[in-house]
This record gives structure tokens, sequence and C-alpha cells, in this order.
């Protein structure tokens, strides 16, 4: 390993793995997923692998738990976990380590814990079902302490509560201590913090890093290289099966070998990539020093200029929205919108951040007339939107589109390509007219008249979302809701769709209404920003006010805690430093070049 | 958790007068006098005026709705004119075999579905194919062929069971098979399916990263996930045990309500028939009662928090 390694590197390995391949049985038998992978791991060690879906990220992870999947056909040259070589195990040998060598973090505790079971049956399941402790008393006892160890208040309440009634951040914890129960040398933690907010994300891999602190080793799966720049020591970065540039994090960020990993740093949306490309984005020359907060040099293809902001297209006014929740202690109001006003006009795009449960999708839902306010009003194109009825509403719907995240689950999958969007034209009777128009629809938006016949299911991510950009654009709209567009999309397509939409917008000037929780694509994308918090705007204006220099706590804790690759290599320096006395990484490097 | 239960129990209780109420209009709406109806093919002095006299005919349609339905409150079904004998206890002597069977049938049912479905569910092999393709055979085997069948085999043939009647542990053997496997195969196709859908969830993966053996798996996670849609077929799978126990009675010989029934209807005992039509409506909405409360008892997210 490389000299950069400090206590960790003279300990004897978790896990040594040479040339694994993993191939499934099956239709692509003679095609592996993972091919010729090398992987070490120490103790007190964090080894992230990164990569898009479908790199082999998760199968390599899980082939050390021999759970890659039905059917999955491992072979290495060398195979060892704790020292024994695990080539010959058999199904009974592995079910020995899982839970008290190697313990499994999965994404969305919600889904990752068995929802018909408590948590503290969940976390007790991995001590009885090892016979670690057999009597009921301490059982208990050590469930409570693993609760209580990775930061559940009232620990024994939450055990005897189902996953369904916490918070998504107590949710991920309980899955952690079901994790770490029995202490395995080894956490696997695939993806811990995707689909959590980013002030719960910090939180669950503030767990994690006190896991390693103790000692454990971690494997750290994530898409997201800024989240692996705050916690590990050392980075993978997986293409197609393939580990294409390794190394310890900092060098792999900020000097990036292979170009995919350099592709992958670039096309990060931020607030320097404001008016720029982002799928075409290059790092430079490392000689140039990264004065303006890139961890490395960038450079960026301009994207055309915006359209000065024109008419008022969508006017909302003081509009709440509350439900009234039946509880045990009687009937609750719960306000999940209150007095929130904003305006949007032509050629502009208005972000929209918040956390989950902020009140961004009622509101999106209010705006899309799907929802009626309690009070307060929506006004459309100067005239009445939510105070008119169904049927009034019906011919200025067309003015008005929606683009969803689950594009997938928003189309007919019996529909083709060209129905989904033919359903959103109107006034052409004419077939070939109607055909003409649908192609360059699809033209427009980077696809070709061969999707024509496709359905959904047989299209990528990326493709989907641009049907769905085209099928919003077929009506014409004046203004276009998206609703975490580019979220469920991997780095690379994300850019691509982002790019997309920037450069449509900037041709057409439709405006557009953008909800995310990553502010790095609200920076780098809207004109003008609304921050929500507990259903209220608590700020709002010009993104690079609101987001440069916050005025409300709320705005200042949120951007504090989303990941930077730049700030969390920084502090991983600093921690570093304070914790390892001895020739740790210079200041000087920390910049990079 | 218990205000859900005690509104369901409550709306079981509408259900329940909305069936008697149904039955008296039932019986109003047939044409003829009501006494004529009641007295079915019997024909003697004098009791034409007893029925008129027990039913209250001379008074008016509410009052004897409103005496209709405390008379069944109180448990008391009239009486049957054919038999000579109060319906309640005609019914009640021929309830306990009916029950028996459909229950042994029952349970025999979920056993074999939940054991074929535990180890076969998320298996390519061999049994799983067999196993499925036996289902489907008996799943669409009418009843009393299949008794039939049974009968040949192991009471004409082998001799091992009897042939008819009802002494014994023996005698209820052949029968609740016959009941049972229909109700079976069903049941474990929707158990398996439920089951394969509940083994492809995540959380299984975090199980079995636990080191938590297999069969533990399914026994202890995936089989409760799996009862959630066969809970939902209990009901109309308890319809169609009662309605199998009938014709079952009738192939094996056995007594009980289906014997009762067909007797009631041959010879026109409207008592007899109207109160079992009444049992089969209360039996029905006891069982959908109680399988939504284990709806509840089952997963803790339909409790109201």
């Amino acid at each position: 390993m490389s000299t950069g390694q400090s206590v960790p590197a003279q300990q004897a390995p978790l896990v040594e793995i040479l040339g694994l391949n993993v191939g499934f049985a099956g239709a692509n038998a003679d095609r592996s997923i993972v091919i010729d992978v090398d992987l070490t791991i120490r103790p007190g060690e964090c080894v992230a692998l990164v990569g898009e879906s479908g790199s082999g990220k998760s199968v390599t992870a899980r082939s050390l738990l021999s759970l890659a999947g039905e059917g999955a056909r491992t072979t290495a040259r060398r195979f060892e976990i704790k020292g024994r070589d695990v080539r010959g195990y058999r199904e009974a040998d592995w079910r020995k380590l899982r839970g008290t060598v190697t313990g499994l973090v999965m994404q969305d505790a919600l889904v990752s814990l068995d929802p018909l079971r408590t948590i503290g049956q969940e976390v007790a399941e991995v001590i009885s079902s090892h016979r670690i402790l057999t009597d009921p008393g301490s059982i208990r006892e050590r469930t409570l302490d693993t609760l209580r160890r990775v930061g559940i208040p009232n620990a024994a309440d939450r055990a005897l509560q189902y996953a369904h009634q916490l918070s998504g951040g107590l949710r991920q914890r309980a899955l952690i201590a079901s994790a770490i129960a029995a202490n395995p040398d080894l956490i696997i933690a695939d993806e811990p913090t995707t689909s959590l907010d980013v002030t719960v994300q910090a939180q669950v891999l503030q767990v994690l890093a006190e896991r390693i602190r103790e000692g454990a080793g971690v494997l750290l799966i994530s898409h997201d290289l800024a989240v692996v720049a705050g916690i590990a020591d050392r980075v993978m970065v997986m293409r197609d099966g393939r580990v294409v540039d390794s190394g310890p994090t900092r060098d792999v960020l900020t000097r990036p070998r292979h170009s995919y990993t350099r592709q992958l740093i670039a096309a990060v949306p931020s607030v320097r990539s404001r008016g720029a490309r982002l799928a075409s984005a290059r790092i430079g020359p490392a000689a140039v020093n990264a004065a303006n907060g890139d961890a490395v040099t960038i450079t960026r293809e301009p994207l055309p200029a915006r359209r000065e902001a024109g008419e008022v297209v969508l006017e909302v006014e003081m509009i709440s929205k509350s439900y009234i929740s039946p509880k045990a202690t009687g009937r609750v109001r719960s306000t999940v919108l209150q007095d929130v006003s904003f305006d949007v006009r032509a050629g502009e795009v208005v972000g929209i951040v918040g956390e989950s449960g902020s009140g961004k999708s009622t509101c999106a839902k209010i705006v899309l007339g799907l929802l009626s306010p309690d009070q307060g009003e929506v006004r459309l194109l100067g005239g009445p939107w939510s105070a008119l009825s169904e049927a009034a509403r019906r011919p200025l719907r067309r003015k008005l589109q929606y683009i969803p995240q689950d594009a997938l689950s928003s189309f007919d999958p019996r529909y083709r390509v060209q129905d989904m969007i033919a359903e959103n034209l109107a006034g052409l009777p004419e077939r070939k007219q109607q055909r003409e128009r649908i192609v360059s629809l699809l033209e427009l938006v980077g696809l070709s008249a061969e999707y024509l016949e496709r359905r959904p299911r047989s299209l990528s991510g990326g493709q989907r979302q641009r049907v769905s950009i085209a099928r919003a654009l077929a009506a014409e709209p004046a203004l276009i809701v998206c609703d975490e567009p580019v979220s469920a999309l991997d780095i690379c397509i994300q850019a691509q769709v982002l790019d997309l939409l920037a450069e449509l917008q900037s041709k057409l000037g439709t405006a557009l209404l953008f909800i995310s929780h990553d502010l790095g694509v609200i920076e780098h994308l809207a004109d003008r920003v609304l921050v929500f918090h507990n259903g209220r705007v608590v700020e709002q204006g010009a993104v690079e006010a609101v987001l440069g220099h916050p005025q409300q706590p709320y705005t200042q804790a949120l951007l504090a805690a989303v990941p930077d690759i730049q700030r969390g290599l920084t502090a991983r320096t600093l921690a570093a430093g304070a914790l390892v006395a001895g020739p740790a990484k210079g200041a000087e490097a920390a910049t990079g070049g | 958790m218990w205000s859900r239960i005690i509104s369901r129990l409550f709306t079981s209780l509408v259900v329940a007068w909305a069936s008697v109420t149904a039955t008296f209009v039932a019986l109003h709406a047939l044409p003829g006098r009501i006494q004529d109806i009641l007295a079915g093919d019997l024909e003697y002095p004098g009791l034409r005026e007893a029925i008129a006299a027990e039913w209250g005919l001379n008074r008016t349609l509410p009052e004897q709705y409103l005496d209709f339905l405390f008379r069944i409150f109180r448990g008391d079904f009239g009486t049957s004119y054919v038999l000579r004998q109060p319906v309640i206890e005609v019914v009640g002597s021929q309830l306990l075999p009916t029950v028996e069977l459909a229950l042994t049938a029952g349970v025999l049912a979920v056993v074999i579905a939940g054991g074929i479905a535990l180890l076969t569910a998320g298996r390519s092999n061999f049994s799983r194919e067999v196993a499925s393709v036996l289902e489907l055979v008996f799943a669409s085997t009418p009843v009393f062929w299949l008794g039939i069948l049974l009968l040949m085999a192991f009471s004409f043939n082998l001799r091992w069971f009897p042939v008819s009647g009802a002494e014994g542990w023996k005698s209820i053997v052949l029968p609740s098979i016959t009941l049972a496997l229909p109700t079976a195969g069903l049941l474990t196709q929707v158990l398996r399916e439920a089951m394969e859908k509940t083994l492809d969830q995540p959380f299984v993966t975090t199980v079995r990263a636990r080191g938590v053996g297999e069969f533990i798996i399914r026994w202890r996670h995936v089989l409760r996930h799996a009862l959630l849609p066969a809970v939902t077929l209990g009901g109309w799978l308890i319809g169609g045990l009662l309605g199998g126990a009938v014709i079952t009675e009738k192939v094996f010989g056995r007594p009980g309500l289906g014997t009762v029934t067909l007797g009631a209807v041959l010879t026109h005992d409207v008592p007899v028939v109207l109160t079992v039509v009444l049992l089969a409506a209360f039996i029905h909405v006891a069982a959908s009662t109680l399988l939504d409360i284990l709806y509840v008892l089952i997963d803790p997210r339909l409790r109201a928090q």
C-alpha cells in the first residue's frame, strides 16, 4: 500500500482478495459482472467502492458475504477473510462469518429491516442466532447497548417500535445497530446514506466513522464522491466490473489518473459549474492551482446565454395546506405548508430545496392543481388557477407540464415512446404530421426516430428522463414543474440531462420550477431559490445570494451538511493530524497539484 | 388499535343485522301467504293457525319485523313443522359434525400449504415443479370427484377407512382430506407466490447477512409477510370449506348441516332453510371480522399510531 497509510498498514488485513471474478449462471453466463478486482481492507480502515449503477460495486461487496445473488459464481486467486481462505467455503461456513465477522448495512432501512418486527427483535437476531448470548436478559441488554452505541436515544422505548415508526435517521441507525450487534470486524455499507437528507446523512456517516475509530474495517459503497471524500482512506473507482482507478482518497480525488474518474469528478454540479456544461467538463492541467474551490481544476464549456426573465407565468400567493390525522391522543392538525408565496417568470429557473417533509412536494402538487390549497391562491399566466374547477382547468393544463423523478412509473408500461408523446400533442390530426413532430421532439432531447417504437422498460434511466422531457415539451408549456428529475440518475447521466434541460431552457425560454434535495443541482441550474423548512419558505432570493451568503441558520446548517469533495478532504486531513502523530500527509498536499 | 377493532366489530354487527333483515324481506317477498310457505308440504287442521299465532302474522309488518329481530337475537329460530321440533335443536345437533369436518380440513389445508410453500418457495428445483403441478390439479378438481376417488382407493380396495358414517377418528380422515386438498392447492399457490415476492425484498438480504439459516428466514420473516395475502383469501376459503363440507358429507354419508339442509330443501322445511341461511351469513361475518383483526395483529403498520 502507499506511504499515505498510517497505523492500519501494520495490522493484518481483514480482507485480502486478488483477482476476484464474479459471473452469474444464466443467459449471460460467459460475461462476468466483476472482473479481476483486488481488494484489501485493514482494521480501522475505510475503503470506498465508487461507481455507477451496474458497475459491479455491490456485487463485489456482497461477494464478501457470499450474498452476491442467486447463481453467482465467484473465483479468485486469493480470497481471505481474517486470514482464512474462504474459497472452499460452503453455505454453512459462510453463515458463521455473516454477522460475526462481516456486517451488512444497506440503503433505506424502511425496506432493509423487516417491517413486521420490532427494532429490538431485529437487532437481537444476530446475537441470538449465533448463540453469542443465550439468556433473554443479556440479549436484551446487549441490544439496548448497541442501540445506544449508534446514538439512538431512549433505546428501551425504541426497541419496541417498528421501522416505520422511526424517523429516517433513527431508522438508518437502527439498521446499522442490527449489523454491528455482534461486533463484526468488517462493516459493509452499501449506499448507507442514499435517499437520506443531507443533515441526516452527515449523522449516519458520523456513526460509521466512530466504528472505524473503534477499529472496525469499513467497505463503503457509494455513487457519491463527496460522501467518500469525507470518510474513506482509500478509494476504488469501478466501471463495467473493473477497478479503473484506486489509491488513497486524496490522490484519487485530486490527481485522478483514469479518464473515467476525471469525468466523474468534473460532472458534479455545483456553484462553480453555473452557466457551463457538465457532461463535457474536463479536469484541466494540474499545473493550474485550484483557487476557485474545486479540488482540481476543471475546464468547462459555457452553455448558450440565458434569456432575460419575462412576464410572470406563475404566482403563488400565501398558500397553506394542512391535514387532520387521527392519532391515539385525538385528532391532530398537521400543517404541511404555511403562507408560501413566490412567483416564476418566463425564461426563469426557480429552485426549491428542502429536506423530506419540508412541504416541497405538496407545494408542487398545489402548483400543478392536483391539490387545492386551504388558503391562498395560485395564478397561472395572469389568470386564476387554483380557484378554477377541474373542468375549467383542463384546457389550461397543457401550459403546465410535469417531469417526475421516477419516469418509469409515470409511463404506461404498454405505451410506446410515440404514444406517450402523442398523448401530449394537440391539433395535429394528420398521422404524418404528428409523427414528424414527435421525431423532431425526440431529436430535440437527443434521441432519434428509432426510439419511436420502444417501450419504457427497454429504455435506460437517462433515456426515460429524456422521453419525459420530450413529453412535457410536446404540449408547448409555459412552465414545467420538475420534481427531483435527476435524483435517481448516475452522475454522468445526470450531467447529460442537466445539460439538456439547461440548453432547452435557454433555447425555448420555458420557465422551470425545479425541486431538488441536492443543493449542487440547484446552485448549478437555478436563477432563484426557495429554501423550504417545516412547510415555510425560510429564505428566498438569487441563488448566489441565498446559497453563497445564507442569512438564516437553517440554510447555513443545510449548506454545512452538504458533502463536498474539497471540504471532505480538508476535514479528514485535520482529523488525521489530530489523531495520528507522525508523518501524515502535509497540509501543502491538501491543495492538490 | 383497539378503536379500530371496536369499529370493526360494530360494522360486523351492522352486516349481521342487514342479513337478518334481508332474510325477513325475502320471506315476505315470496308469493303466497306466509303460513303456507312456512308449513311447506304439511297439511293438518290447525297448523296454519298455529303458525300464524307463533309468527304473529295478524300484526302489522313493522311489529312482525321487530319481533323477528328480537327472536333471532334471543336465539329463537322458530319451529320446524316438518320435524316437529325447534329449529335450533335440529340445526344445533348437526352443527358440530360439520364444524368438526370443516375445521379439520381447514387446519389440514393450512398445514399442507404452509409446509409446501416453506419448502419450495424460491427454489428452482424439481420438487417445486412437481408441487406446482399437483396444486393446479387439486385446485381445479371438484370436491365430490376427489371424494369418490379416495373412497374407491382407500375404502373399497384397501379397506383402510370406513366407507361412511361418523364413528371414531377413522371416519373423518378421508372426508377431511377430500375437503382440504382443493383448498390447500389454491392456498399453496397464493402463499408461495407471496413468499417468493417477499424473498426478493431487501430486508431478506439483511437477515441473511446476519448469518440466519435459510429455513429460519422463511419461518420467522418471510412467512409472516406471505400470510397477508393468504388472509385476504381466508374469508373466501371459509365459505368454500363450509360449502364443500355439505357436498363431502353427502359423498361420505356423514351427518351434518349438509344433510339437514338438503333434507329441509327437499321437504320444503322453510324455517330450517331460513336458519341455515342466517347461520351461513353469521359465520361469514364472524370469519371476516376475525380475519380483519388478524391482519392488524400480523402487520403493525396497520395499527393506528
